[in-house]
Parts: structure tokens; sequence; C-alpha cells
């Protein structure tokens, strides 16, 4: 933007235009691609949330009916819920587990390279090939997991018989994914200038306190990313569920997604379906305004020495 | 925005040496090695069970070790799935992913990094906007798209959208290209040489790590992808890799046993692991360039 004089918005000369022209035909594979893939469906998704659609007859024109309905349909209740508990415990815990991976591989342990390989490693296994491992590791006759345990004195246990247990499986399993977020903490453990802590600690600071106040505000931004990514994996679990528990047991693990699936592809509902889209896409808005406000008080950007 | 360069040129700085003075406690050692050990099980667990026999898995108490390696675990998964069918597929529709996103993206990001014209960061605005996108709402709108394009149970669904951009890789590879010293494009302008060919001969070049990047990324997405080939592929001869494997589990228990399964899946995960241990290099850049501020 380099304008020189005052007057701000001066008239498009033949020369801006031949420059907005040349640009247009190099944006042409986005502009189609947003129009097709981002501003379509956005504008489709709310106009047959207000109808009954099947996707092969006509459009019958509800109102708001498929929203009422939405508060007395009690699997939606029940989905939204199971979708609550496993953010409230899935995004904490991995943002826990990746900060404490990241920092023990800051520690410049001379063999990291080692670590960090095989930490990130689960993370690149396909979500549905690493649910078959879990079925397997997790199988009451020959599985590990219950061999494991025992040896602890815990008794042998179908934990995918039980709703909690079932949903505590996949809150597990998605901790495995902990070496990506890993990573991302790491980059930013290195951005830290060694002179802070090193002048931290001739003022006297001990470990807990130069975490406190050097590294956790200026890791803040990347907390925040992670927080966000987290937040939004968690509001769109689905494959998992899916394979493992198919939903069950007692639809403890239906999550918001795997119903919306259901009632899109299986049940044919794409209007009800498409106004659960509109809920989530709703509420996926207020988590990251919510988050950002938070950020605003906590989150440090840059240094300010 | 981004801090960690990915060095495209040599005027930009190298980041500074590791530092040295913090050495390994021997308490984030312990903490690594049982974590290490924590996250190597499922894939420990994974190799073991693909060597295992029938017998071997119906033993009261489960083995850490194979009691014997059965190497026909491979050739009989092959047998009970259409395996190299659905390997072929997914290797076409990895590989058709992989050139539309490098292509598409390249074009882009230069129209946003390389070219000036009025209005150009607002526009990148929206490019921001909709990386924050959950692919929740546009899951209906755009099978339905597909249908009036009587293209469902096709794999144009699966590609046709790389051609198209995508939000994230457009920021990752403007970032990088404005790095490019401006010098060097006016240069080849003034000797006539016209976008394309700047794109093309020395963007392109330059920008090698970067695309590198977006390469390993998109073909890992696409090579796991399962949402998408479960919603658009119903004929089991399209069906990738993903989508077969939980098909015939379901539809076949009996005949899928435990090992055959493991066997598939290690087969599955085998290419992707290879290609980790190739480009590791450009795995860490690429998960660390969109989490630092």
């Amino acid at each position: 933007m380099a304008t020189t004089s005052v007057k701000k918005r001066a008239p498009w000369t033949r020369k801006d235009r031949a420059a907005l022209g040349k640009a247009l035909l190099f944006l042409s594979p986005w502009i189609l691609g947003t129009l097709a893939f981002t501003v379509f469906p956005l504008v489709y998704s709310i106009v047959i949330s207000f109808a009954r659609y099947t996707g092969l007859s006509g459009i019958k024109w509800l109102g708001v009916q498929n929203y009422t309905r939405l508060f007395s349909d009690p699997l939606l209740g029940k989905s939204a819920l199971n979708t609550m508990w496993y953010g409230v415990f899935a995004v904490p815990i991995g943002l826990v587990i990746a900060l404490l991976l990241a920092l023990a591989m800051n520690r410049r342990v001379r063999e990291v390279a080692v670590y960090r390989t095989i930490l990130y490693l689960p993370s690149l296994i396909p979500i549905f090939a690493f649910s078959f491992i879990f079925v397997v590791l997790l199988n009451p006759g020959y599985g590990i997991i219950n061999k494991f345990l025992s040896a602890f004195g815990v008794a042998t246990q179908n934990y995918l018989g039980d709703p909690v247990g079932a949903k505590g499986v996949i809150i597990g399993m998605a901790q495995f994914a902990a070496g990506n977020a890993a990573l991302i903490f790491l980059a930013g453990l290195n951005n830290v200038p060694e002179t802070l802590y090193d002048a931290a600690k001739v003022d006297g600071a001990n470990a807990f306190r130069r975490f406190r106040s050097i590294t956790l505000p200026l890791l803040s931004p990347v907390i925040l990313f992670n927080a966000i990514n987290g937040i939004n994996a968690a509001l769109q679990v689905f494959i998992p569920a899916y394979i493992i528990t198919n939903g069950g047991p007692n639809n403890s693990t239906l999550f918001y997604l795997f119903y919306l699936y259901k009632n899109a592809f299986s049940y044919a509902q794409l209007g009800y379906a498409s106004a659960m889209a509109v809920i989530l896409f709703l509420v996926g808005i207020a988590l990251a305004l919510l988050v950002f406000g938070l950020s605003r008080r906590y989150v440090h950007y840059g240094l300010e020495v | 925005m981004v801090t960690t360069s990915i060095e495209p040129t040599p005027d930009v700085a190298p980041r500074p040496p590791v530092q040295t003075t913090r050495h390994g406690g021997w308490g984030a050692r312990i903490f690594l090695l049982i974590m290490s050990a924590i996250f190597l099980i499922p894939v420990y667990w994974l190799v073991v069970t693909a060597f295992k026999t029938p017998t071997d898995l119906a033993q009261a108490s489960p083995s850490w070790f194979p009691r014997s390696w059965r190497w026909a675990n491979f050739s009989d998964a092959f047998r009970a799935f259409p395996f190299g069918r659905f390997f072929i597929n997914s290797v076409i529709i990895t590989a058709l992913t992989v050139i539309g996103t490098v292509i598409s993206n390249m074009i882009v990001a230069y129209g946003f990094a390389c070219l000036e014209w009025r209005g150009r960061d607002k526009v990148f605005y929206i490019v921001i906007a909709t990386i924050f996108l959950p692919s929740a709402i546009t899951l209906i709108p755009v099978f339905d798209l597909w249908g009036w394009l009587h293209l469902v149970n096709t794999w144009f669904p699966l590609i046709v959208p790389s051609f198209l951009g995508s939000a994230f890789f457009v920021f990752l590879l403007r970032q990088f290209m404005l790095q490019i010293p401006r010098d060097l494009l006016d240069a080849a302008r003034i000797e006539g040489a016209s976008e394309a060919r700047v794109l093309w001969q020395i963007v392109a070049p330059i920008s090698r790590p970067a695309l590198a990047v977006i390469a390993i990324f998109s073909a890992l997405g696409a090579w796991n992808d399962f949402l998408g080939p479960l919603i658009y592929l119903q004929d089991q001869k399209l069906q990738t890799l993903a989508i077969g494997l939980q098909y015939l589990r379901q539809t076949q228990p009996d005949k899928i046993t435990t090992n055959l399964l493991m066997a598939a899946s290690l087969m599955v995960i085998l290419p992707v692991v290879i290609m980790f241990f190739l480009f590791q290099r450009y795995f860490i850049r690429g998960i660390t360039l969109g989490g630092v501020k």
C-alpha cells in the first residue's frame, strides 16, 4: 500500500485495472474454489436448514421447525453432551501433555531427535488404522491393555462395553496425537531468548517462577493456537466412534458430527442435518471468540523489553 | 507473522545456533523415555499382531512376541481384501491431489505475494478467515453440488477441490514467497518475462522447500482421508484403503481376522512412515510453520 499522497481513495487508473486483471487470472482457482466450497455451502446450509429436504424429492419449507425440533430431540441433546464431555477432557489434557513433552524436549537432551520421531509417529497413522489398533489393544481376550492393568490388580473388563469406559477410550486415544502440538510448542520454546532465563536466574528466580513469568507468557500465542485447533477438532470428533464403537454403547459415543452424519446420509434428513451444522458453526464461532476474548487478557504478542 | 524461516534465500538471517547453556536433566529424560514407550505401544502391537498366527491370538494370555512369525498373513491379507485394487486407487487419488495442490496453491500464492494490485491485503484477510471454517457446515451442500453434477460415486469430489487451492496452503506459500527479493522478479520483468514465466522459472524453484511441505501434507491428508471416500464412494472397485478395510471388517468379520486386519493396516501405514523418514525435516517445518506467530 504505497500511497504517497494524503488522498486515501485515489481513482482507479488504467494501470490499476490492468494489475487487477492480471491478479484475478492468478487468483481464479481460489475464487472458484471459495465460491463453490465456502460461500455456496454457507448460504445453502442456512437456506435448507429451514426446509424438509431428502436430497431426492423437492424442498418443503418448514420455517424454524428444524430448529425447534433440535430442542426436543433427546438424541441431539445426548450427542451435544457427549461432544462437550469429550472436549472438556480431551482438549486440556492434550494441551498439558503436549506442553510437558515440549518442555522436556527443550531440555536439550542429547538424543532429542529420537524422542521427537517416536512421539510424532502416532500422528502419522491414519485415524481409521489407529482405531483398528485400539480395538485390538482393548480386546478382553488378546489385548495388551487388560494384561498390563491386571499386573496392577485391575480386573479384566471390556472397556468398550461401558458408556464411561468407551468415552474414556476415545479421549485416551486422541492423546496419542500430542506429538503434533508438542512440536508446535517446541518451536515456540525455541523462540524464547535464553538471556531472559539467565537474567531471571541472576535475580534469584526459581525454576517454577521462571516458567510462570517467562515461558508461559511468551508461549501464550502458541497455546492459543493449539487450544483453538484442539477445540475445533473436538467439535468435529467422529471417525474413532464410527469405527470403534459405532456410537454405542447406549449412544454414549454418539458425538455431534456422528449424529449429523447419520441424519444426513443414513436418514436422508438433509434439512435437519443442515440446522445441526448451522448450530455447530455458530457454537464454533462463539467458542473461538470466547477463547480470543480470554486470550486478550493473557496472551502476549512479542517482547516488550 | 511466521518467524521460523524456512531459508528460501541466502539473505534471510540463519537461526541462532542451539543454545547450550541448559543441559538435559535426568528428569526430562526419564519422562521422555516413559512417554516414548507409551507412544510406541500401539505401533508395536500393530506390528506384532500382524505377524501372529490365529492360534497365537486365541491364547488366553496375550504374548508380547509372536510365538512364530507368520509372514503369510500379508499374502493372506492381500487375498482377503481386494487390497491391490484399494492400494492403487489410494495411490492415484493421492498423486492427483498432490499435483493439484502444488500447482493451484503456487499460482494463487503468487497472485497474493508477487503481484502488486489494489486491495490485495484486504482480499487476503478473506483467505485467512476461510481457514477457520469448519468442514462440517460444507458437508451437505458440497455433497449436493456433486450430486447435481452427477459425479457422486466418482473420484472427482475427492480430487477436484485440490485443484482449486486451499486457504491454509495459500497462506503458507504466500508467507514464503514474500521473502523472495522483489529486485529478482523486477529484473526478469524488465527483460520482458511474462508473469507466468517469472512464476515458473524464478519463484517456483526458489519455493521448492515450501512446495515440498504442502506436497507432503496434502499427500498425508489424501492417503489418510476417511470422510471423503465414506461419503462419495459406493462402488467397491472405487474404494480407497481407508474405507475398503473398514467396509470389509464390518461385512465379513469372520473372514477378516485380527491378524489379517493388522497386516493390512501395516501395509497402509508403511508408505507414510517411509515418507516421514525420508522427508522428516520438511514434516517438522510444515508442522511448526503454521503454529508459530
